[in-house]
């Protein structure tokens, strides 16, 4: 990795640095199968960036785990290509090929649907399959309410069932690595750095992000107060609804049709670091699957969204 | 113990500010702990607000919200946007430790919002120990309650060197200067014996912020600081740099033939290239060649840095080690004494196996010794034979094998373990070391010279523990004396230990509690130990109605050396039968913890034999057993 110039990192993302190799290492050396799921946003890609100082100078331990639905924007599935070759990283990636015959997709079956088949259905099966023990998630406490309850690891029963009423207790840097038959942890490694941290560490170690996060004159439709963008023609204009160049980026990337960009001007990483001080509005507003009802997200964790 | 002034403060500020004007922003971790409805949510969601740290999208949600579970009638309420989980913004309380993130111009904090209600306090724990400070709320109508002060005490017992007492509420007793002197002098006079290094009290109201960031003009008799202020220059840096050097091996780095480092976070104290260490368990000593990291080589690496150590020498080190400078070693034993914080419904049982991290090491513990449990509301001892949930002990701990560590006052993370339960893997305690016990360090096996081989040789037959487990009245004795009556016939040497005939005398000051009924299961697995190290075929027959303990039983022999057999008998037969009587005087309520009917029995999961008795006459049983035994080449 001979890359940019990067900055001198503060204590604070020193100190951040270090707990989340910390918890890499523990996971490596506990666990049988460990993978990382890896989703393409900027969040994986510190997480990724980390893993790869973590283990230095051996290679990734494990294998990346990509769960693709099929509705990435394309300039996210040319990212992921070139950052698992970047970092030496063997991947995995997986759609749930049941929802791809039953014809899932978020633009007939609706945001719900669609993720909980081609999202939280086939992450179970791309977890089972090969028997992985431990999946790396790039969340972060900081994200939504529930989240901010979740273990750094976090024990699921068989069947990836996270009951947050009955997680064990984590103590000093103690984790509990130990499960029975059929058991796994998923394992949160970026749980107590904040959107900031993760923009200022990008700009520091000059870690390489999808372009979709800088603003650019992008094609959009406004849909219920959002801005949609039209990554592809999959994605019909509904009656009224005119196609519209605006200069937008991306806070949070998903499914292109239920990412919403916000307009901007900020075209590069210190512009993206400037306008989060002052921003007045959280990352997950552009998710649609999060306003679906209040405590959604708790209900996707249960029953095994990450 | 220093109670800080406003002038204090002060000075403490200007120090803050030259370390921002350097761009060393430090961070605070906090956690904020009172009793239900004190206020802690409201006081965390106020201080998010109050410094602009709420998105408006978080705010609209937080207003719909707010009209649809609120407490607070019209007005915002604040604990709603903390309150994360579905259920407890129904019930209007927190249940679990949530994690919130803000910062000011002047530090970062990470705040852990904990739980009041006394069957959480274990959350509580959690909360406090990765903690610099507490933030206790007191409710300024209630004073000081049993919880304010369990928590104080958990604070100050988990390392917590800083209090601020906040009492909230202060507007409902109408900003009463006496109200707040009274619970002042309550609270102190308590912590006097907790050796804070600091403690503020402030007078607040967090529902309108008073005090919280903004100076109240209701409490103009209050000179303090601001809960925020105070929160901003307190000092709480960590001693952990300052102590010796502690290196526990997480991971072996080794990418190849030529390459072999040894990686962890560094626990406390200093390391440079050229220092003499020493890997604690083993004593080998080395040189440190370097400290590699992604980022280059270090010319020293200090407490909480994550690296990777290469040695001038090829020593063997493998995870769970401890690399420490060869002048200041940890101690190594394989017996200490720690506090003890029980967080499981199922009570701490001293005698039971449970498994033990410490550092990055697994390793199986027992408690010895109960020496007393800690009444948190008076600090007072209490004699006791179990560790509840929520309940404290100081206790001895023995481990299967000797570890490294240093007393937790000295260094956090050599200091500090977690007890797992070995069925269930869940996180049943955490404990704190005060220190090792000489014994285990003056205390050697005598190598003996005539060995169990020779012993098996000269009987003519391997020596094994028969171990009957079942219910009382299976026919466990019935069977275990039919089958030694037919060993003996076969000149078999062998020896029976029953249940009832052991309580009359090595086993007689103990009862029928779960805690006694441990330590019986512990001492005759030991005696039939030293019976089959003397070559005999030892019949042991007792109920041993937990898993645990016969797992820890069957794990003080070598491989095939126990054999446990299962005396299958539905209860229905055995209260039948009922051959002491027994069953009759339990169910009339005579006996009390009468296994089967209200004290449990766990059938085993994998016993090598099990016998039917409903099928099976006892002679017919003991040849079972015997053919079992032949076909394992024993007889």
């Amino acid at each position: 990795m001979s890359e940019p110039a990067r900055l001198p990192l503060t204590p604070h993302l020193k100190r951040l640095e270090a707990e989340s190799i910390e918890i890499m290492r523990e996971v490596a050396a506990a666990f049988d199968n460990p993978v990382m799921l890896y989703s393409i946003g900027k969040d994986s890609g510190v997480m990724l960036h980390l893993a790869a100082k973590a283990f230095y100078p051996s290679p990734l331990p494990f294998p990346l785990m990509h769960v693709d639905t099929l509705w990435k924007f394309k300039d996210m599935i040319t990212h992921r290509d070139t950052i698992a070759e970047k970092y030496g990283a063997r991947l995995i990636v997986h759609t749930n090929q049941d929802g791809v015959k039953r014809g899932i997709n978020p633009v007939a079956s609706g945001s719900s649907l669609h993720t909980q088949v081609m999202k939280t259905e086939a992450l179970k099966q791309a977890l089972d399959l090969p028997g992985f023990d431990a999946a790396f998630g790039g969340a972060r406490r900081d994200e939504e309410k529930s989240r901010a309850k979740e273990r750094v690891f976090s024990f699921r029963s068989a069947g990836h069932v996270w009951d947050p009423r009955n997680q064990r207790p984590e103590l000093w840097r103690l984790y509990n690595t130990r499960i029975g038959q059929g058991e796994t942890i998923r394992v949160f490694p970026l749980s107590n750095w904040t959107e900031l941290d993760i923009w200022e560490y990008t700009r520091a170690e000059a870690i390489p992000i999808v372009p979709l996060y800088l603003a650019a004159p992008r094609p959009v439709v406004e849909r219920d107060g959002m801005l949609i963008m039209r990554d592809d023609d999959r994605l019909p204009l509904l009656p009224g609804e005119v196609e519209q160049t605006r200069t937008v980026r991306f806070r949070s990337l998903g499914c292109y049709p239920l990412s919403a960009a916000v307009e901007s001007e900020a075209a590069t990483l210190d512009d993206i670091i400037d306008e989060m001080k002052v921003s007045r509005s959280s990352e997950r507003q552009g998710r649609l699957i999060d306003s679906d009802e209040s405590a959604s997200m708790e209900k996707k964790k249960k029953e095994g969204y990450f | 113990m220093s109670v800080l002034t406003a002038p204090h403060v002060a000075t403490l500020n200007a120090e803050a500010d030259l370390d921002i004007a350097a761009g060393n922003k430090s961070l605070l971790r906090f956690l904020t702990c009172g009793s239900v409805d004190d206020g802690k949510s409201t006081l965390i969601g106020r201080m998010l607000y109050d410094s602009k740290l709420i998105y408006d999208d978080q705010l609209a949600s937080l207003e719909r919200d707010s009209r649809r579970f609120g407490t607070t009638d019209d007005n915002m309420d604040f604990a709603l946007l903390v309150d994360g989980l579905e259920a407890e913004r129904e019930q209007g309380i927190t249940i679990d430790v949530a994690y919130r993130f803000f910062s000011t111009p002047k530090r970062s904090f990470i705040v852990a919002d904990t739980p009041g209600h006394e069957q959480y306090t274990r959350n509580m724990a959690t909360g406090a120990s990765n903690s610099d400070l507490a933030v206790i709320l007191i409710d300024a109508r209630k004073g000081v309650l049993p919880q304010t002060r369990r928590h104080s005490y958990i604070a100050s017992l988990l390392g917590i060197r800083h209090v601020a007492v906040a009492i909230n509420k202060i507007d409902l007793v109408d900003y009463d200067e006496a109200k707040y002197e009274a619970i002042k002098a309550d609270y102190l006079a308590f912590a006097k014996a907790l050796g804070f290094e600091s403690i503020v009290v402030l007078p607040l109201s967090a529902r309108y912020g008073e005090n919280l960031t903004v100076r109240s003009p209701n409490t103009p008799w209050y000179l303090g600081p601001t809960l925020l202020e105070h929160l901003e220059t307190v000092d709480v840096e960590s001693r952990a740099a300052e102590g010796p050097f502690r290196l526990p091996v997480q991971w072996v780095n080794r990418p190849n033939l030529d390459f072999r480092g040894y990686s962890g976070t560094v626990a406390s104290g200093r390391i440079h290239p050229g220092d003499r260490v020493v890997v604690a368990q083993s004593g080998k000593e080395s040189t440190v060649a370097r400290i590699v990291t992604a980022d280059g080589d270090l010319s020293v690496a200090v407490a909480g840095e994550a690296i990777t150590l290469v040695l001038a020498d090829e020593i063997d080190i493998a995870r769970g080690d401890v690399i420490a400078p060869a002048s200041a070693r940890p101690e190594v034993a394989d017996q200490f004494e720690a506090h003890v914080l029980w967080m499981d419904e199922e009570a701490l049982l001293p005698g039971r196996a449970y498994l033990m991290k410490i550092g990055a090491r697994y390793v199986t513990a027992r408690v010895t010794d109960l020496k007393h449990k800690i009444d948190v509301n008076s600090l007072e001892h209490l004699a006791g034979k179990t560790i509840g949930l929520n309940e404290i002990g100081l206790c001895n701990l023995s481990v299967a094998t000797p570890v490294a560590f240093d007393a937790y006052g000295d260094v956090r993370d050599t200091g500090a373990f977690i007890l797992i339960d070995r069925y269930t893997n869940a996180t049943v305690g955490a404990g704190m070391i005060t220190h090792g016990l000489r014994r285990a360090t003056n205390i050697h096996r005598q190598d003996l010279t005539v060995g169990r081989e020779e012993r098996a040789k000269l009987n003519g037959h391997a020596p094994v523990a028969l171990w009957f487990t079942g219910l009382s009245g299976s026919g466990k004795s019935t069977i275990a004396n039919a089958l030694e009556r037919k060993l003996i016939d076969r000149g078999i040497h062998s020896f029976l230990l029953d249940g009832d005939n052991v309580r009359h005398g090595l086993n007689k000051d103990l009862g029928f509690t779960d805690a006694d009924r441990v330590e019986n299961v512990r001492r005759v697995g030991e005696v039939a130990h030293l019976f089959v190290e003397s070559g005999l075929i030892t019949l042991c027959s007792f109920i041993s109605p937990f898993r645990a303990e016969r797992r820890m039983v069957r794990e003080l022999f070598a491989q095939g050396e126990f054999i446990e057999v299962f005396v299958d008998t539905p209860i229905e037969d055995c209260i039948q039968r009922d051959p002491k009587g027994l069953y009759a005087r339990a169910l009339k309520g005579e006996i009390k913890n009468f296994t089967g009917l209200d004290s449990p029995y766990e059938p085993p999961e994998a016993a090598e034999i099990t016998v039917s008795t409903v099928e099976l006459s006892p002679d017919e049983a003991a040849e079972q057993v015997i053919a079992e035994l032949v076909k394992r080449g024993v007889l």
